[in-house]
């Protein structure tokens, strides 16, 4: 050390020892300086969807201050040619305004809505990592189902964010959702009734609820749901897939402070800056090219943003039917692919550990992950389930496949009403059989085999029998032991 | 500072390393002895390892990066200030910026500062003495209570009451459900386009449709806009008892779809008469079709009933007027929804 760095250890000492005299937090700190952080790439798409809500926060809190909740009608007469003497809300006239009229709201604007789509993307994406690593078992049943609330959350966010604009598009969001609302059965009418203040479109105060809803009470039970997580995946610490030195009961990796610090402030300024370049280079949301909403008006090949994609299509495919009882409505259309299909799919992701624990009748505790092929009906089972809700996704674009390769709108519908319920059991089969195989070979399904199949006798001496599972007589048919990491973990 | 304040995690760590350190040099030994040595259980494999890069290029290289962010930072400024805001130039100044810290905080991260692998001990996460002396505890607060059940019960009803007294004053923030069943259109009301002219029975021609909104009523109302056709008679089979509601040929109808409250935009009219369909309404949001010759009877798609039809005449003077309002609500289905007399 030399005299500067000498003198500058004294005086951040000294410092230290002034803020600990008030504070007392050395023992935490240096508890969080050496918390360890397993390494393997798909633990990262967390942080990416934790990242993604702190940009949102930022970019958000700069179109506040722009922002008017108001359904008051005016006539434009701002910088955009096309929309001239046009009568719009004010809400859908301040975010004209805010896009093309103040410097940088246009790239914040854009960043808000990009971060949004990766936001929730990235959560979906984490949520298939637990899913398919056995993650959510227990301790971290929990911290699951804290996460498929937020992803709840994230997505009513995500809808309330871009209805908050009043273009023609959202316009015509909104009406689904009031449609939907109203199709809950027996309380439908008050419970719409209530949230837009009357009937579709509502009257003037439902603008302001939507405005605290997104910009206030959901991020706010995001927050707070976060924070719930943050900590409890601190208190248990990181599960982590099996390795050399790996064990139920130890967590090995990074520790915090400096590497892994210096790694993660990376990845927050990586999500940051490509959020900022596609807010500033790739056109997201055009709301002038839609024009203001009045309820007579919608467009046509409307597709929402991606998360919501999945509801459009299960209201597209669902059948006419509407349970009516003596005259009463008691469930009408767009209850069934609006409201009971993703309450369904979100209640399937809730129960499921408790499923898997009833099944399999574990109710260890589980500190390493398992990889997906090692568990085939879990991989099957999961891969069939997404397969089906991406069938009804995709379903929610039909209009764009007919639009673009001619394929009639009706038969496609017909084709999907049968092919939902057929491919999923197609993939669960299909996957099924390919974890069998990838456990039988034992290779990483992008990588050779690498290593040798060896026996260790009983007085510790190894004899080497292969350097390939498939030239081993008799064919192993248990995967070889102490040859693929991971081999001895307990179930 | 003294043995007494080591933290656990200290501690645990010394006699972790003290550990390692004795298997090291019993390994040593060990391999002076027996040749080849037993494989280690991978249970028993330390990971642990520490490493200094000590590479003086990479901390130019991490340098040069964070001073280049920087370049790209200020020229955000430079651009806000020159250009007044061009959003593209704005992202890639920002962005730019905001990658090269990125890059430069990861370079340090993985070439710059020690490499180090560390091995933690999970804690339990239960400690049983611990957890019955909390519930012991908790219990304790309620020693000497002999009416438990009547306490936990009246704090249950009190508790039960007063949140649904909070929630209460939630009904405020909607009108009661009559609205739901009320359009502007009633008898006389005339048809007016967006600008607000009366429609003539001869502005509506056959192969197109025309969106029409109630004479000096709100527009915004969801029961105001309708389509408005002109059907050849070929075309038009209504139910009997709408006989006269498409005087000349000329139907309404509700554009809300009766499905999930879009607006109706898309009209299928006949132009090649061998392979073309009947005349159809689709709205564009699920692609409910329905046929306006017919009463607005649902032939594919979602919906659950038909389109509302509103009942036309023409005027003295040749405009277009409501005959009667709705017969039945505009509007999505619901508990309520008052639906057509067939």
């Amino acid at each position: 050390m030399n005299l500067i760095d000498r003198y500058v250890h004294r005086r951040f000492l000294r410092a230290s020892r002034a803020a600990e005299q008030r504070v007392g937090l050395a023992a935490g700190i240096r508890w969080a300086l050496r918390y360890v952080f397993p390494d393997h790439w798909s633990f990262l798409l967390g942080e990416i969807a934790l990242y993604s809500f702190l940009v949102l926060v930022g970019t958000g809190i700069f179109l506040t201050l722009y922002y008017i909740p108001s359904d008051s009608q005016v006539i434009y007469h701002g910088s955009y040619p096309l929309l001239q003497g046009e009568q719009m809300s004010e809400a859908y006239r301040s975010v004209l305004d805010l896009s093309l009229s103040v410097p940088t709201g246009l790239l914040f604007r854009q960043v808000h809505h990009w971060a949004a789509n990766v936001f929730i993307a990235s959560i979906v994406l984490h949520l298939a990592r637990i899913f398919f690593t056995g993650a959510y078992r227990k301790p971290r049943d929990l911290n699951y189902f804290i996460g498929l609330t937020m992803l709840m959350l994230a997505i009513l966010e995500g809808f309330a964010g871009y209805s908050l604009a009043d273009d023609l598009l959202s316009g015509m969001g909104l009406a689904i959702a009031y449609s939907v609302a109203m199709s809950i059965p027996f309380v439908g009418g008050q419970l719409a009734s209530l949230v837009w203040g009357g009937p579709f479109p509502g009257n003037s105060s439902f603008w302001p609820r939507l405005e605290i809803v997104h910009v206030l009470l959901i991020p706010a039970a995001l927050a707070v749901l976060i924070t719930l997580h943050l900590a409890m995946i601190m208190r248990q610490h990181h599960s982590q897939f099996p390795g050399p030195g790996r064990r139920e009961r130890n967590v090995v990796g990074t520790p915090l402070w400096p590497a892994y610090a210096l790694r993660s402030i990376g990845l927050l300024f990586a999500v940051a800056g490509v959020l900022f370049l596609l807010g500033g280079l790739v056109q997201i949301n055009p709301i002038w090219q839609w024009g203001p909403f009045h309820p007579y008006l919608s467009e046509n090949g409307a597709q929402p943003d991606w998360y919501i994609g999945w509801l459009i299509g299960a209201l597209r495919l669902m059948p006419n039917w509407e349970l009516v009882i003596a005259g009463r409505t008691v469930i009408s259309n767009p209850f069934w692919g609006g409201a009971a299909f993703p309450l369904f799919v979100f209640a399937v992701m809730f129960f499921w550990p408790a499923l898997e624990r009833r099944v399999t009748g574990d109710v260890r505790r589980h500190d390493l992950l398992e990889r997906p092929r090692d568990r085939p009906i879990r991989t099957a089972v999961g891969a069939g389930f997404l397969s089906w809700v991406v069938i009804v996704f995709a379903v929610g674009s039909t209009d764009r496949i007919f639009y673009r390769l001619g394929v009639s709108y009706t038969t496609q519908i017909h084709v999907w009403r049968v092919g939902i319920w057929v491919l999923p059991i197609v993939v669960f089969f299909v996957t099924r059989s390919a974890c069998r195989s990838l456990q039988r070979s034992g290779s990483h399904p992008l990588r050779e085999w690498q290593g040798n199949v060896v026996r260790r006798s009983a007085d510790g001496a190894v004899e080497v029998l292969s350097d390939s599972p498939d030239r081993v007589v008799p064919p192993i048919t248990e995967p070889p032991v102490g040859t693929v990491p991971g081999r001895e973990f307990e179930s | 500072m003294s043995p007494d304040d080591q933290s656990p995690v200290t501690r645990g760590a010394k006699f972790l390393g003290v550990l390692v350190a004795l298997r090291a040099a019993a390994r040593a030994v060990g391999r002076r002895g027996h040749e080849p040595p037993p494989p280690a259980r991978e249970s028993d494999i330390d990971p642990s390892q520490r490493t200094l890069p000590a590479n003086p290029r990479t901390e130019t290289l991490v340098g040069v990066l964070l001073l280049v962010a920087a370049v790209f930072a200020f020229a955000f400024t430079v651009i806000y200030i020159v250009s007044s805001g061009d959003t593209q130039l704005l992202g890639i100044a920002m962005g730019g910026a905001l990658c090269l810290l990125a890059v430069a905080c990861i370079v340090a991260g993985k070439f710059v500062v020690p490499q180090e692998t560390h091995v933690e001990e999970r804690g339990q996460l239960l400690d049983e003495e611990q957890t019955e002396e909390v519930v012991e505890m908790i219990a304790e607060g309620g020693q000497g209570i002999s009416r438990r059940a009547l306490l936990v019960g009246a704090g249950g009803v009190a508790g039960v009451a007063v949140v649904t007294a909070a929630a209460t004053p939630l009904a405020s923030l909607g009108p009661t459900l009559g609205p739901l069943h009320r359009t502007p259109w009633a008898a006389g009301v005339g048809l007016v386009d967006d600008q607000g002219r009366l429609y003539l029975a001869s502005d509506i021609h056959i192969g197109t449709f025309y969106t029409a909104l109630p004479e000096d009523k709100d527009p915004e109302s969801f029961g105001a806009g309708i389509l408005v056709v002109r059907l050849p008679a070929d075309f038009i089979a209504l139910p009997a008892a709408r006989r006269d509601w498409a005087p000349n040929g000329i139907l309404a109808y509700s554009k809300i779809c009766p499905h999930a409250g879009c607006a109706i935009s898309l009209y299928r009219y006949p132009t090649y008469a061998p392979t073309s369909q009947v005349p159809a309404f689709t709205c564009p949001c699920h692609y409910s079709t329905f046929l306006p010759g017919e009463g607005g009877r649902l032939v594919f798609g979602p919906a659950g009933r038909a389109l509302p039809q509103l009942p036309l005449m023409i005027d003295g003077d040749g405009h277009l007027r409501a005959a009667a309002g709705f017969h039945e609500d505009i509007g999505p289905s619901w508990w309520g929804v008052h639906r057509a007399q067939s």
